[in-house]
This record gives structure tokens, sequence and C-alpha cells, in this order.
């Protein structure tokens, strides 16, 4: 299979093999990132000088929606839809999961290719049609959907409630619901294969990390996304059949409308029952990337690595039981409340175990600092820092002031955005000699990580003060209050540093094309890493091995086991005699 | 012009990265290392550059926390406020020791265990005494924040007290209006139908509502006139004669409530009071919160009494809260004679959502009614 040359169109367009299909996803990903956060900094320009006219605004919006250069109120609150819709899903669900499970289930398993190649094409594809037709609804002339990345009724479902509720909103919806398609479509075949999958000797407790994530990812989004697709679904009926499921008693634009009895209550309920799964769904790929490169690079087997399974199954579960917190002053009943605080704080236990165990894996290791290393110690800095925020805001009495302020900007970027996106530079940084064959230059690797880390928490910590002072989310000025005249400043300085770390972006979208052709070629196995993919040729072939599938012996994460000749073992070495494996009991 | 110039902007740019990649791989940059090992010197730079970095972010912490505490929301307002500032605090407090201790740990390890001072690992797997620590010092900690959050929490938010004044607070695209419930302390009826240019919270009462209704009859009339002047049978006569339609069936519905609430006294509503701009509450009196929509949610955000709610189109919710310093107290305590209490808007709402609010003045009792009774009831404002 693998010598003789494929026609263009199979091998890159329609590929049935996961390796491909995971290119294929990181660059669209990547793409729609770069797109997000030129738009995250059209609106920070605003958030610093108000009404300053820009010409950059005006080249990219047009004479339409930046007059003179002045960012119209309409396409601000755009901007920050399109901006968190991209981000939340785009870049980091699909992004990641698609990247790296597409990459990592099959070759650290030992499968050949995923259980249904068909599938996996059709995932990627629903996933550049949704991308493709999000990216359309940019150019509506009503504007693309404004109404936040909730996109809560009734004012993202009657279109006289802003302009972006019109067309915009469509095409947000239609590009959703091939994006839940998409995301449904690959779950189930990580999971099949997961399930199925495994080459000889690879137990469930001898699969790395990263795997055990994936899985649990998988799972959490397969039983969340149909539930945010039938919240897609209701809104659609409502907005374009006249039903009333979550619309009641609306008078708007001189008229009443003939709606009655639905509540919104009910979407809320329905997106956070997605919602809130959601951010595990992109934060746990991000904690089983970081097992791996952690402990691949401490030389150190990850500390505590059935307490990791452990706690990986524990967010999953707890994840569907805590959406209420996003709605503590919604309306919905304050005992209600009372539960879901209760669940809430449950699920900083397992968090609180995951961040121990890394600091402990670090603990006499001997740690080599590549620059995946640093990304992934970046990311434990960034899931603890914006975790212990968690604790505040699970707290009701507590949340009633911060809710909807700068205070949770702060806290979700930083646990969820920073987190994820610190991970997912650290998988790319450590996979990219597997994905592409080559290596990243790494006098660029750790440029573009400092100058990342460092304006990363300068636009995200700076945040909670303002949050503390009351200031809300999504104004698009604040100059009608003298009284945050005063917090200006901070205003200011996260925009300067939102456009340092936007810049540095570009030197890694630089490194990755420019190695991608010209980088050294890699090594079979650079890292000096146990887990199977490293056992697979660098130039990829259709099947991942030449001749019979790899057969296990043993966990990934032998790394400096007294005794042994290098400071790792490969998962393919057979146990010595009396040797025990894992972590043995 | 304009888009030549862009045009040559790009063609200058790549041209100018061309360059600038040649010169590094003249220079080696680029190619003179396998981009895998990391050398001595710079495992050396890196690990005390995170011990920098992790010092200067405490820095940057503590230089914020000086430099804008001044800008923190004052002493809560509101009774209980107070209760809610300390479990702030409280927290605030744990979870700084835990990123503070967490972050140098992070930073002491990697410092320490970098493989050029700690050439081998050591080979530990896992350690359940260990993990037993952090799986229960955390449980611990969170149920003391579990049990005393909750108390807090029910206090703010449960059993309104039956001597609170009502108020309603009143949402739209794109401003607030509060409606005092009078005398008698009872917030008259209302419904969506029966919002008019003259009415706009569509507040009933006798008067109103048969106003309202052959009001109804006038406007479908209107529309009905108005089919003169369009095509007939045509896509405007048809929405034309939708909207006739949806006149009659609102005033079916109309009709129903007032038949149906025969026992019903709309006279409630006749020394209902409205304001917009601001609103006076009188000092030391539970003053519950009756806040509704018209259009979208919206959310009643009132910072400085630690007091939030939504506005939810179809439904009433309620926050109710007891002032306790006036408005002069508090311009003194913060210094600022211009100073008000603020009601925002803290659900995005549409294009204006930056720009709802209502000042709220706090004053003692008697200022509080002298205040009142110069205001002029909706009804006889409304229809004179
Ligand atoms: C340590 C455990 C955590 C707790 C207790 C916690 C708690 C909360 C609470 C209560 C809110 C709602 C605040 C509000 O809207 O007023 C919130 C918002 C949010 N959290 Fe967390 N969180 C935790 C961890 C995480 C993690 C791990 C992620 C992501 C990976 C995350 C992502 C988010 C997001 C995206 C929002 C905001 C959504 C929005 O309103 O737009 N959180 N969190
Ligand atoms: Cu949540
Ligand atoms: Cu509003």
């Amino acid at each position: 299979m693998s010598g003789h040359s494929e026609p263009f169109i199979t091998k890159y367009l329609f590929s049935h093999d996961h390796k491909m299909i995971s290119r294929q996803f990181l660059i669209t990903g990547t793409i729609m990132a770069f797109i997000g956060m030129i738009m995250s900094l059209l609106f920070r320009l605003q958030l610093a000088w108000p009404g300053e006219s820009f010409s950059i605004l005006n080249v990219f919006l047009g004479d339409k929606w930046a007059p003179g250069g002045v960012l119209d109120p309409n396409m601000y609150l755009a901007l920050v839809t399109i901006h968190g819709t991209i981000m939340v899903f785009f870049l980091l669900t699909a992004g990641l999961s698609g990247t790296f499970a597409n990459l990592l289930i099959p070759l650290q398993i030992g499968a050949r290719d995923m259980a249904s190649g068909f599938l996996n094409m059709l995932s990627y594809w629903f996933f550049f049609g949704s991308s493709v037709v999000m990216i359309a609804s940019l150019f509506v002339e009503s504007g693309p959907a404004a109404g936040g990345w909730t996109v809560y009724p009734p004012l993202s479902a009657v279109p006289e409630a802003m302009p972006g509720s019109g067309a915009g909103m469509t095409l947000w919806l239609v590009s959703m619901s091939l994006f839940i398609i998409s995301s449904l479509l690959g779950g189930l075949n990580y999971i099949v294969t997961i399930i199925n999958l495994r080459t000889k000797g690879m137990n469930m407790t001898r699969l790395p990390l990263t795997v055990w994530a994936l899985f649990v990812t998988a799972i959490i989004g397969v039983l969340s996304f149909p539930v945010l697709f039938a919240a897609a679904l209701l809104l659609i009926f409502d907005r374009s059949f006249g039903t009333s499921f979550y619309l009641s008693d609306i008078y708007i634009a001189g008229e009443a409308l003939d709606r009655t009895g639905g509540s919104p209550l009910l979407y809320h309920h329905l997106f956070w029952f997605l919602g809130h799964p959601e951010v595990y769904i992109i934060i746990l790929p991000a904690f089983g990337i970081a097992s791996e490169v952690i402990s691949c690079n401490a030389r150190k087997p990850i500390f505590g690595y059935r307490a990791m399974i452990g706690s990986i199954l524990a967010i999953g579960f707890l994840s569907f039981i805590v959406w209420g917190h996003h709605m503590y002053v919604s309306g919905m009943n304050p005992f209600i409340g009372s539960v879901f605080v209760f669940t809430t704080l449950l699920i900083a236990i397992p968090s609180a175990v995951k961040a121990f165990n890394y600091l402990t894996t670090l603990w006499k290791g001997s740690i080599r600092f590549t620059p995946a290393m640093m990304f992934a110690i970046a990311m434990v800095s960034t899931f603890i820092t914006g975790g212990v925020t968690g604790i505040i805001l699970a707290d009701a009495a507590l949340d009633i002031n911060l809710h909807d302020t700068y205070f949770v900007v702060a806290h979700f970027h930083i646990v969820m955005g920073l987190s994820a996106v610190m991970a997912m530079f650290a998988g790319v940084y450590h996979w990219f000699p597997k994905m592409w064959g080559r290596m990243l230059n790494k006098k660029l690797g750790y440029l573009h990580f400092w100058i990342t880390f460092i304006c990363a928490y300068g636009v995200f910590f700076p945040q909670h003060f303002q949050g503390l002072a009351g200031v809300p989310r999504r104004y698009y000025t604040y100059s009608e209050f003298p009284l945050f005249d005063g917090l200006q400043d901070i205003s200011i300085l996260v925009t300067l540093f939102a456009i340092v770390g936007g810049l540095a972006q570009f030197i890694f979208a630089f490194n990755f094309v420019y190695s991608m052709f010209r980088g050294p070629r890699a090594p079979q196995n650079p890292w000096g890493a146990n887990s199977l993919e490293w056992t697979t040729p660098v130039e990829h072939i259709h099947g991942n091995w030449v001749g019979d599938l790899p057969v296990v012996h043993r966990w990934a994460y032998d790394y400096s086991k007294p005794g042994k000749e290098h400071d790792f073992v490969p998962q393919t070495v057979p146990l010595e005699e009396g040797e025990v494996d894992g972590e043995g009991h | 012009m304009a888009s030549f110039l862009i045009f040559l902007v790009i063609v200058l740019g790549i041209a100018a990265i061309v360059q600038v990649i040649r010169v590094f791989e003249i220079s080696n940059f680029l190619q003179g290392e396998d981009g895998i090992s990391v050398s001595p010197r710079e495992t050396n730079s890196l690990r005390i550059s995170l011990v920098l970095f992790v010092a200067g972010f405490f820095a940057f912490f503590i230089y914020l926390w000086v430099a804008y505490k001044q800008y923190f929301l004052p002493e809560s307002a509101s009774e209980h406020g107070a209760a809610i500032d300390t479990l702030l605090n409280f927290n605030f407090l744990i979870i700084t020791i835990v990123f503070v201790i967490t972050h140098i740990l992070l930073a002491y390890f990697s410092y320490r265990y970098a493989n050029t001072v700690s050439p081998k690992a050591t080979f530990v797997t896992h350690n359940n005494k260990l993990e037993l620590i952090w799986t229960s010092a955390p449980a611990v900690v969170l149920a003391i924040i579990i049990i005393y959050g909750l108390t807090t929490w029910n206090s703010a938010m449960l059993d309104t007290p039956d001597d609170s004044i009502n108020i309603e607070l009143y949402a739209r695209q794109f401003d607030w209006t509060a409606r005092y419930a009078g005398e008698d302390n009872v917030l008259g009826k209302s419904n969506y139908l029966m919002i008019s240019a003259t009415n706009p919270l569509g507040i009933i009462n006798e008067t109103k509502l048969k106003e309202r209704l052959s009001e109804m009859d006038a406007e479908a009339a209107e529309l009905e006139a108005s089919r003169a002047e369009v095509y007939p049978g045509g896509k405007t006569d048809m929405e034309i004669l939708d909207k006739i339609a949806l006149k009659k069936k609102q005033k079916g519905r109309l009709e129903q409530m007032y038949a149906q609430g025969e026992n019903e006294d709309y006279s409630v509503a006749d020394d209902d009071i409205l304001t917009k701009v601001e609103f006076h509450i009188p000092v030391g009196k539970p003053v519950n919160f009756q806040i509704r929509s018209q259009d979208v949610i919206h959310s009643a955000f009132m910072p400085h009494f630690r007091a939030q709610m939504n506005a939810v189109p179809g439904m009433i919710t309620n926050f109710y809260f007891t002032p306790i310093i006036t408005t002069d107290e508090m311009r003194k305590k913060v210094g600022d004679p211009n100073f008000n209490y603020l009601l925002l808007c803290n659900k995005i709402c549409g294009t204006a959502h930056y720009n709802m609010q209502m000042n709220i003045i706090v004053e003692s009792e008697a200022d509080y009614q002298k205040w009142l009774s110069e205001q002029k009831k909706f009804f006889v404002a409304g229809t004179n």
C-alpha cells in the first residue's frame, strides 16, 4: 500500500488516513484561530481607546462597520461573539481534539487507523463546511451573530432585537449544526477505536494518559453535543417557524409578538448542559498532552497514573452536574443554585489532584526544557491560576456580584483558554516531528514561548481587578460611567499586551511553515519517549507500521527506571524476569 | 488606489520576510541546530528565567493590587453585602495561599530539578499517603467553603421579609424604569399586550384596559385601511391581513383575561408611580425588587449593594436587600461629592447595552417620603 503514489485528491483532500486528517484539523483550526485573534485585537483597540479612529479598523471592516475608523457598537458585539465562538469551538474543540485525537489515538494504541476512516474524513469535512459557513456569516449585509457566544434568546431569536440576529444568526446556527455533526462523527470514531483497536498487550491500564483524556473527552462530547443540537434546533424553530420554546410575552420594535408560554431559562439549561461539559471537552485533551509532555521531559513517570485516570473520570462525570453555576442569577430558583454550588465545588477536588500530580512529577525529575516542556509548565501555571478563581465564582453568594464582570472573563480565559492553548502549543512542538517528519526551530520556539506566556498573563490577569471593581463584560465602551474612569489604564495595558502577544504568534506561524519544508529531518524518536507513536516510520505510511503491529509489554511511563540501560523503556520492550509493570503494588 | 497600496505593502512584506529568512539561514540561526538537544547553557538560562518569571508575576500581582485597590467597590451598602464581602475575603485568602505555594513549588522544582543540576531522575510512580493528603486536604477546605458559602447565599436569597417595600425594575432596550407600588405597597398587574405609547410597562387598571381594547380596534381598522394602498392578495396585503388577525387574537386574549379576572382588584395599580433616570430608597428598610423585561434578557446589576438578578421576558424575578449606607454617607466615605449608586444592565441585550443605567439614591426615611410624595401617580400623569 505504501509504495505507489496516490492522486492528490485522495492523498491530501479526501484522505481517510488519520495522520493526514489530523494535519487538516490542525491547519484549519490554526487559520480559524488567527481570524479569531485578529478579531480580538480589533475590539481591544476600541476598549483601550474608545471612540478613537483607527484606519486599520476601517481597512478590515469597511465604512459600514467602522465609519471613519471608529468601531460600530453592533460590530463590536459581533466581533466579541464570533471571536468567542471560534476560539471555544473551532480552535479548542475541533482544532485541539481533532488534531491530537486523530494523530495520537491510532498511533498510541497501536492501530493501523481509525475504526472508520470514512467517517473520520466526513468529520473533517463537516468541520471544514462549518468553518466556511461561520466565516461566510461575517459578510452578511446585516452583520454576523452578535448576541454573545452563548446566543441567549430572545436576543438571538428575534431578528428585530439587533442586526446580528437576522441572517447572521441563521448562518451561525447552520454552522454550529454542521459543527456538532462533525464532532459526533469524530467522537464516536474515537471511542470505538479506543475500545476495539488496541494492539496486543495494550490494556486500558497501560494506555498513555493522552489516550485516556481523549477517550473521556469523546464520551463527554457524544453525550452533551446532542443537547446543544436540540437547543439549536428549538432556536431555529422559534426563529423560523413561529414556535415559542424560548419566547413569551415579548413586546419589541413597537409590536407585541404572538408568542406565549416559552421560557428563556429552558435555553439556559440546554445550552449549559453542553456548555459546561464543553469546557472540559477543551481542558481534558490539554491535560492529556501536558501529562505526556511533562513526564517525558522530566524523564520521570507521571506521578499517580491511576489517580490521574481516576480524576479524569471523576471530572468527566461531575462536569455533567454543574451547569447551573452559570445560572445563579438567571432567575433560577436559589435553592437549586445551592445544589450547584455543592457539585461545582466538588469538581475542584479532582482538579486539585491533577495539579498536585503535575507538580510532583517535576519533583526529583531531570528536566529537559524543550519548547514543548516550557509550554506544558506554563499550562500547569495557568490551570492553577485560573482554577482557583473558579472556587470564588462557584460560591453563588460571590457570583451575585461577579457574574458577567471581567472577573469571569479573566477566570475562563486563564483556566480554559490559556491552559488549552498552552497545551496545544506543547503538543504541536512535541509531535511536530511525528506530524511532518521534521523538527521545529527551538530558538524561535523559546522566543515564541516567552512572549506568549508573558503577554497571556499580561492580558488576562489584570482583568480580575476590573472585575473586582464591578466592570461588566461585553460593554462597547465604559465612557458612560465615570465610576470606571480610573480603570481605563488597565484596558490600555491589556490591549498593549494583546497586540504584542498577537504579533508573537506570527513567529510561531513562520516557524511552523518554514520547518514544515526546511526544518532538520526528525530522527525516529527525538525525545526518547516510550509510547508507540515513536516506533512508526518517520515518513508516513498507510497502516502506520511496516509488517506486524507492535506488541505492548508495559505502561508508557518507564522513565529512569532503575537498572535499565537508557532513561526510557519503550512500551514494546518485554518485561524482565521479576520486573513489575506500571505503578506496581 | 488604496487597494493598490495594500497590495504593494503585502508584496514588500513578503519580500522582506524572505530576506530575513536568508539572513537567518546564513547566520545559522535556523539551521545550526537539530531542534532536539537543549544545551546546558540554555537549560540554565531557562530555569533561572522561570524563577524570575514567577517572581515577576508575584510583583505584578502586588502592583495591580496596590495600584487598583482604590477602585474596588467600596464597602457594601447593603446589609447582606457585608457577609458577602467577608466571604470573598476568606475565599481570597485561601486561593491566594494556594496560588502562591503552588507557583513557588513550580518555580522551585523547575529550578532544582533541571537536568543540568539533577542529571538523574528518581523513579517514583506514586505515593498513596501523599495522594490521600492532597485529596482530603482540599476536600476539607472545600467543605468549609461550601458550608460557609451556602449559609451566606441562603441568607441573601431566601425569605424576602414581609415588610419590604415593593419596587419594580422594568428593563427594555435600552433603559430602565422603576415602579413604586404606592400607599398600598401592592404593584398593579401588568400584561405585555397592554403596552402602548402611553403605557410603556403595560400596567392594567379598569379604565386603561378598556382604553386599550378600543385602541386595538382602532389599530386593526388602521391596518385595514392601509390595505387600500397595496395590491390586493399580494405579499404585502397578506402580511397586513396576518397583522390584523393577530391584533384580533390578542384583543380576544385581553378580553378573556378581563372576563376571567372578575374578582381582580385592578385599582391597586392606581397609585403606582414610575420614575426614570433615578430612583430613591430609604435607608434601613428592606426593598424587594421585582424585575421584569419587555423584550430580551437584561440584568439588574447594583454592584454597590452586591445585588444582581436577570430581567427575563415572560417571568418576574426578584431580589431584595436592605440598604444601610445613604448616598450622602457614601459620598463622604469615598471622598467623591458626585458619587452615585448605580443600576446597570449586565446581560448583553443589544446595541446600546453599554449604556443602560439609573442612579440610585439612598436617603433617610423622611427624605424618601418627601421625594415620593412629589412624584406623580402614573395613571394621573398618564391620563391627563
Ligand atoms: C476549578 C474548578 C472550576 C470552578 C469551580 C469553576 C466555576 C465557574 C463558575 C461558577 C462560572 C460562572 C461564573 C459566572 O458566569 O458568573 C464559571 C465560568 C466559566 N468557567 Fe469555570 N470553573 C472551574 C474550572 C473551569 C475550567 C477547568 C474551565 C475550562 C476548561 C472553565 C471554564 C469556564 C468558562 C468558559 C466560563 C464562562 C462562561 C461564560 O459565562 O461565558 N472553568 N466557572
Ligand atoms: Cu461551567
Ligand atoms: Cu440591557
